[in-house]
C-alpha cells in the first residue's frame, strides 16, 4: 500500500479547483474558516464564523440562511439509544438552535414531581423540611402529557394531581430500617387524609383532594416511582413516618425537580487532521500522547509504521497532541454545524420523546412570535 | 375544650422511652424508671410542606 495519505491529499488538492469552477465554491482557507473552529494550542481561533449572508457576495457565493438549504442539508443520525439515554448527531444546524433545544430540555419540558407533602407523623431524625425536599426530587414514572397544570385556585383533582402515601415504621427492638422510594404507594382514589374542618361533612369525609373518578380508569398503567432504591430516610427502632405527597405538573424553570433530564448537552464534532506523516518513533509518541486513543498505528508492510486518526469522535480537546515540537503538524478542529447531542432522561419520558417534545415547544414559541408580529 | 377539665397529656420518657400520662399538678417523673425529663409528643395534626 504505497502512501495512501499523500495520494489522497494530492487528490483533494486538485478536486476542489474543478468543483470551484463548476459550483462556485469558496477557496479552501475560507471554507475552513466558514465551517470549522480551529483549536490552537493556546485557545480556539475563528469561533464566530461568517454570520452575514452577503459575506461572499463579491465572489458570487451566497452565505445566507434559507429554509430550502436547511431542509436539504439537515440530518439527524442516532448513534446510541437505550432506555434512558440517547446520543445523536444533528448536522446542518446553527449553534443557537442547538442551544435552544438544550435549554428547553432542561427548563421547559414538563414532568410530574412531588410538590406538597402532608406530614401526619415523622419521628425520624430527618427534619420535616429536609424530608419534604428529598421527596420532591424523586423522579416519578408518570407521563406528564396525561396531566394538566394546576393553578393556585384549582382544586386538586384526578387530572392534575397524583397522590402517594408513605407509611413506614420501625418496630421497637428491630434493627434500623432504610426507607426507600419504592415504599411510596400510589393512591389512585386520591387523598386519604381527612380535611380538618369544624363542620362534619354529611356523607363523605372531605379530604385534601377532590377526585371524581379513580385514576385507574383514566390511565393505562399504574403510576409509581421510576427508581425504587432511592434512600429517603432511615428509621431507628420505635420511629415512624406517616405522610402523603401530592405530585403536580411543572417545568424545570420553576424548580429543578421538574427537569426531565439528568443531563442534556452537546459538543461539536471534533476533526483531527495530520498535515504531515508521523512514522516510526514519532507515530508511537503521538499515539502515547493522546489519553483517549484518538490515534492508532497502521502497518505499512515493509516494517514501517504510520500514525493515523482512528477515532476523532473520542477527542476531548485536551490539546495534548498539539503540544511539543511535532504539534504544529496536528490540526484540531471542530465542525461548526455538527452537534453531538446527548440526552439522559430521568425516566418520566424516554429520551427520544423528550427531544421531540422540546422541538414541539420551540415550534410553539415560534408560532407565538409570528402571531405576535402579524 | 372545657377549661375546667384539662385533658391528660401523654409524654415520652427521655431515658426509657415509655409513655407517661400526666395531668396538671402531677410530678414530672417517669413511672417506669423515675427519670425526670419527659418529652411532649409530636402533633398528629397534618403539617403541610412544600417539597422545594
Amino acid at each position: 500500500m504505497p502512501k495512501k495519505g499523500t495520494k489522497s491529499s494530492k487528490g483533494t488538492g486538485s478536486e476542489p479547483k474543478e468543483q470551484e469552477r463548476r459550483q462556485k465554491k469558496l477557496p479552501e482557507h475560507l471554507e475552513l474558516q466558514r465551517t470549522r473552529v480551529v483549536c490552537k494550542f493556546d485557545g480556539p481561533v475563528n469561533t464566530e464564523g461568517f454570520q452575514y449572508g452577503g459575506a461572499f457576495s463579491a465572489m458570487g457565493i451566497d452565505n445566507s440562511v434559507s429554509v430550502d438549504k436547511f431542509c436539504k442539508d439537515f440530518k439527524v443520525e442516532i448513534k446510541r439509544l437505550t432506555e434512558d439515554d440517547v446520543e445523536f448527531d444533528m448536522i446542518g444546524i446553527d449553534a443557537s438552535v442547538a442551544n435552544a433545544f438544550r435549554r428547553i430540555l432542561i427548563a421547559e419540558v414538563p414532568t410530574m414531581a412531588i410538590e406538597k407533602v402532608l406530614i401526619a407523623d415523622n419521628s425520624s431524625v430527618i427534619a420535616d423540611e429536609v424530608l419534604a425536599h428529598r421527596l420532591g426530587l424523586i423522579p416519578l414514572d408518570a407521563d406528564p402529557r396525561l396531566f394538566e397544570y394546576i393553578s393556585e385556585n384549582d382544586a386538586p383533582n384526578e387530572r392534575n394531581t397524583i397522590v402517594y402515601k408513605l407509611h413506614v415504621s420501625c418496630k421497637k427492638g428491630s434493627p434500623r430500617l432504610t426507607v426507600k422510594s419504592g415504599d411510596l404507594e400510589w393512591l389512585p382514589e386520591g387523598s386519604q387524609l381527612p380535611l380538618a374542618s369544624p363542620a362534619q361533612s354529611r356523607d363523605k369525609k372531605k379530604t385534601y383532594t377532590s377526585f371524581s373518578q379513580s385514576q385507574k380508569d383514566i390511565l393505562e398503567k399504574p403510576l409509581g416511582v421510576k427508581l425504587k432504591d432511592i434512600t429517603i430516610a432511615r428509621l431507628g427502632p420505635g420511629q415512624a413516618i406517616e405522610l402523603e405527597v401530592h405530585a403536580v405538573k411543572g417545568i424545570g424553570k420553576v424548580h429543578a425537580k421538574w427537569s426531565p433530564v439528568a443531563t442534556a448537552w452537546y459538543r461539536m464534532l471534533p476533526e483531527v487532521v495530520l498535515s504531515e506523516e508521523f512514522k516510526g518513533d514519532d507515530a508511537e509518541e503521538l499515539v502515547k500522547k493522546c489519553p483517549v486513543n484518538v490515534f492508532d498505528i497502521e502497518d505499512l508492510g515493509n516494517g514501517e509504521k504510520r500514525a493515523f486518526v482512528a477515532k476523532p469522535r473520542a477527542c476531548t480537546l485536551c490539546r495534548q497532541c498539539v503540544t511539543g515540537p511535532s504539534g504544529e503538524h496536528v490540526h484540531l478542529r471542530r465542525v461548526r454545524d455538527h452537534f453531538i447531542f446527548t440526552i439522559e432522561s430521568t425516566g418520566a419520558l424516554p429520551p427520544e420523546t423528550l427531544f421531540t417534545e422540546a422541538v414541539r415547544i420551540l415550534e410553539e414559541k415560534c408560532e407565538r412570535v409570528i402571531s405576535e408580529l402579524s | 375544650m372545657d377549661p375546667q377539665q384539662p385533658e391528660p397529656v401523654s409524654y415520652l420518657c427521655g431515658d426509657c422511652g415509655a409513655e407517661n400520662t400526666l395531668k396538671p399538678g402531677d410530678v414530672i417523673q417517669c413511672r417506669e424508671c423515675g427519670y425526670r425529663i419527659l418529652y411532649k409528643k409530636r402533633t398528629r395534626r397534618i403539617v403541610q410542606y412544600e417539597a422545594r
